[in-house]
């Protein structure tokens, strides 16, 4: 996993809330094209059936087009578990999301793959779309080493990462390999469990 | 891979389920089930291939089979994953990393969730079914209210469902943000779960039941959350939109985007009504439909089916509607074969499937064409779900059955014998 310490870059504003893993990665393009995730992100809203791109589209316009941080509205990636999900937004070049809230299983997968969710109040999270939108650079700053971002327009703003989840993130650390330095622990469960719960457990 | 015999693995997302499939029916579908076979040879899984007599939808088979047990950790990659909690299981969905994690390790870091109730009171009328309650609740308390939350679905209405249907609200706990759901374990789940081929037996089993009653909310057990919701007087559910909040009772009509206060949920609506082509304000009852699809690990188990047939039968599927019923797994569909379904759904006009997900996911070349209208029993609504361009509502077996009789969304009840 590719870890994320400060990340400068520009941000794109897509605020509609509950935008789902459907939308940023579809199915057929999972099943149909292969693994140029990024190519496949937001492919229904990015281009049209006859494959051309939808210039209206928000990543479509020269601004936006090497969107590295997307602000986004609430319960941001709900819906299906595919972790194809976060790997299109890795692949088109987004490397953190901004909102007031994720879908459980994409906040968890995000931190897997070495991509930042920050979660901040509804009203911080306009404002800094509000600023993105604003100007004609939209570029900003979110350091995981301080806890705190940069908005377009200057304003810093702290969010906060539980420490289990950052840690992890600013090393680039494998969770496997963490876990499995516990081994005799979860053999010692295992171990009681079986006589708790013979059913669990084929012989 | 730290425990190959506590793991398991069947196709269903990529499989063809029209007669007489094979590897290559979904042309597509076939390097990944290629892959899947080599790799579940290679590690000892047991697996249950295109077939096997208990091939299925993951989530149907788990607690048909009896891997899914009372108090048992149960994780796969789909988010669906939550149904499996109706048997009393702590279940939820997880992406492809944490799969590997469990692989490697037979652990699941996790974070605890806050505990969340809904207790559902009432008896349910005629025309109305579990389908009905979580696609209300889901209306009723949004998309986004489970977020961060196990929910735990109790009540004299829940306790009077049978498994099928208990499975049924389970399954849709993600679609209301809440990664987890479950139903305290009674002898509605036992009787269920006893003679499966995977649960204990003999003394085993009695142990395992003396251990089981115990797993339920203590008296004054706290919840970070709790609501109830009245069903004495629940009507037949649709969804009008594009997000399975967008919920009415069928009689009612499509919510005006004018008359919403918050701006974000105002323009969600619009863009709702514009992509599923409707008006603020209309009837849904006699919107013209193309497909209808009854299946899915939402509703394709044997109860489903019972329902649907019981309002096929003698009924013609409408002119220029595609119908299919696709069972949940090869069991369901013996069972229901045996039971003479397939025959009033054939004489209908169904089509009748083998096991798989089918349309509710259209990974298996099995779509909505676009622009085309589908009443599904399925789980999402999104855009482009069932397909680019698709256009779904989301109902119960019964509500499905009604619209593909008559061509066009239907009260259920105005069906009945």
């Amino acid at each position: 996993m590719e870890k994320f310490n400060i990340l400068t870059g520009t941000a794109a504003p897509m605020m509609d809330d509950n935008i789902n893993t459907d939308a940023i990665i579809p199915t057929a393009w999972i099943v149909n094209v292969g693994s140029d995730w990024g190519r496949g992100l937001f492919g229904n809203w990015r281009r049209g059936r006859d494959g051309k791109d939808l210039p209206d589209f928000v990543l479509n316009r020269p601004k936006y087009r090497d969107c590295r941080i997307l602000v986004a509205g609430r319960n941001f990636a709900c819906g299906s578990s595919r972790e194809e999900a976060v790997w299109a937004l890795l692949g088109f070049g987004i490397r953190c999301v901004i909102a007031p809230s994720f879908g459980d299983i994409f906040f968890d997968s995000a931190f897997k793959n070495g991509l930042l969710p920050v979660v901040l109040p509804v009203d911080r999270v306009k404002q800094i779309a509000a600023s993105v939108d604003a100007g004609e650079q939209s570029e900003m700053t979110v350091d995981l080493v301080r806890c705190s971002l940069t908005a377009p327009d200057g304003t810093a703003i702290a969010f906060t990462v539980d420490e289990t989840r950052r840690a992890p993130l600013l090393q680039g650390r494998d969770d496997i390999d963490r876990t499995l330095a516990l081994v005799s622990q979860i053999e010692a469960f295992q171990s009681a469990d079986k006589t708790r719960r013979p059913w669990i457990y084929r012989s | 891979m730290r425990n190959p015999e506590l793991t398991f693995a069947v196709v269903d997302h990529i499989v063809a389920t029209s007669p007489g499939r094979n590897d290559s029916t979904n042309p597509a579908g076939r390097p990944f089930i290629e892959a899947w076979r080599k790799n579940c040879a290679d590690f000892g899984i047991t697996n249950f291939d295109l077939d096997d007599s208990r091939q299925g939808i993951v989530h149907v088979i788990a607690p048909e089979l009896g891997i899914d047990l009372p108090g048992c950790t149960l994780v796969c990659g789909d988010s669906h994953t939550s149904s499996n909690g109706a048997v009393g299981a702590l279940a939820w969905g997880i992406g492809a990393s944490e799969v590997e994690h469990v692989l490697a390790t037979q652990t699941v870091v996790q974070h605890k969730p806050k505990r969340m109730r809904i207790l559902f009171t009432g008896r349910l009328t005629p025309g109305v079914s579990a389908k009905d309650i979580i696609l209300h609740a889901i209306g009723k308390l949004g998309t986004a209210a489970g977020r961060g939350h196990v929910v735990e679905y109790g009540g004299p209405a829940i306790a009077a469902l049978a498994m099928d249907g208990r499975l049924t609200v389970c399954n849709m706990s993600i679609e209301m943000g809440a990664r987890a759901g479950l139903i305290a374990p009674d002898d509605v789940t036992f009787d269920y779960l006893a003679h499966t081929e995977f649960a204990p037996k003999g003394p085993t089993w009695d142990a395992a039941v003396k251990q089981w009653r115990t797993l339920s909310s203590d008296d004054g057990a706290v919840f970070e959350r709790e609501e109830e919701i009245d069903c004495s007087a629940l009507k037949p559910q649709i969804t009008w939109g594009t997000s399975p909040q967008d919920v009415i009772a069928v009689d009612e009509s499509i919510p005006n985007p004018a008359r919403e206060a918050d701006a974000a949920r105002k323009t969600a609506m619009e863009r709702a009504l514009s992509y599923i082509g409707l008006a603020p304000g209309a009837p849904l009852i006699g919107t013209k439909i193309d497909y209808a699809f009854i299946g899915s690990c939402t509703n394709g188990r044997l109860a489903d089916l019972e329902a649907a047939a019981r309002i096929a039968r003698g009924r013609k599927v409408a002119p220029g509607v595609r119908a299919l019923v696709v069972p949940g797994s090869m069991q369901i569909r013996r069972a229901a074969e045996h039971a003479g379904l397939d025959r009033i759904f054939i004489d209908a006009g169904f089509e009748w499937h083998s096991a798989g997900c089918s349309m509710c996911v259209a990974a298996n070349g099995e779509i909505v064409a676009p622009g085309k209208r589908c009443i599904s029993t399925s789980n999402r609504n999104f855009e482009n779900r069932q397909g680019p361009g698709s256009r779904t509502h989301l109902a119960s077996p019964e509500s499905v059955v009604a619209a593909a009789v008559t061509g066009a969304i239907a009260d259920v009840r105005t069906l009945l014998g």
